[in-house]
């Protein structure tokens, strides 16, 4: 239980860092990109904010045995740059330019209750899922049959 | 035209900050959205739970804060809707292969000097803003 209402709290806090920052905000986002006409250079301020205590927090937190729910850090093992990292990274970019949202954008917006923001989550839930289909189909077929 | 806001997106950004701490010091988890979402589509992982609970609050906020503050969080879209649904779908095929997004690579990947996330983030940091000027520049769209 206290798992679950701290897991809450924590993305209460993150919503309100997102609400607050403007990432939530389609428009926003693209006049952060949009260099050549009209700039809005405020989501720097958000990047830069959150990658300072993210720096300095992770610093303290990773140097402890474990986290206080879990066992151990569930920390991403791959190392190496590979094809779908940099491709997969490449054609997010692509969506995120067209439509102004990003995933952590996206779901605190939901909360506004404005039905774009139903609308591209519910066709980026479908994406991840045909893409997590499309390469479990593709696995199966080139597993090396062992018998 | 959307307004300046350095300073309410910094504290927005450290919120966002102390939030992804927060993840870590508990639940020894990184704060990415797509990490957080996938783990809850079938086969839904068995620590469904937490990030059930984490999106609910995320969710919230806006209402949080409405009924605290009286501010209403500034949202505009300028998307047409069939190409928010192209955007939302690409968005979603993008990050299952990048394993991330701006919360999980831009934020807790670079926190952690992670060589991967840095690539990923140059990367769609790149194609976003190429993919803007295409949009608005060359096709004089939205």
């Amino acid at each position: 239980m206290n798992r679950v209402v701290s897991a809450l709290v924590i993305g209460l806090l993150f919503g309100v860092g997102i609400a607050l920052s403007g990432m939530a905000n389609p428009a926003k986002v693209l006049n952060f990109f949009d260099f050549a006409g009209t700039w809005d250079p405020s989501l720097a301020f958000v990047m830069g904010g959150a990658l300072l205590v993210t720096t300095i927090g992770y610093a303290f937190v990773l140097k402890r045995p474990a986290p206080i729910f879990d066992d151990q850090f569930h920390l991403p093992r791959k190392r190496d740059l590979d094809l779908p990292l940099i491709a997969g990274s490449a054609v997010f970019g692509i969506g995120w330019g067209i439509s102004g949202y990003c995933p952590g954008g996206a779901i605190p917006a939901l909360g506004l209750g404005k039905a774009d923001a139903w609308l591209f989550v519910g066709s980026m839930i479908a994406g991840i899922a045909l893409a997590r289909f499309a390469q479990q189909t593709f696995a199966a077929r080139t597993v090396p049959q062992t018998s | 035209m959307t307004e300046f806001t350095p300073w309410l997106s910094l504290l927005g950004g450290c919120l966002i900050g102390v939030s992804t701490v927060l993840l870590m010091a508990f639940h020894g988890r990184i704060a990415g959205m797509t990490g957080i979402v996938s783990g809850l589509l079938p086969p839904i992982s068995n620590d469904w739970a937490w990030r059930a609970a984490f999106l609910i609050g995320a969710i919230a906020s806006p209402a949080l804060i409405f009924v605290t503050t009286g501010y209403t969080v500034p949202f505009e879209s300028p998307t047409p809707t069939t190409w928010l649904v192209v955007g939302g779908l690409i968005v979603g095929v993008g990050v299952h292969f990048g394993s991330g997004c701006t919360s999980g690579h831009g934020v807790c990947g670079m926190a952690r000097l992670s060589r991967r996330s840095i690539v990923a983030t140059l990367v769609f940091m790149g194609t976003t803003a190429a993919t803007v000027f295409v949009v608005r520049h060359v096709l004089g769209g939205f």
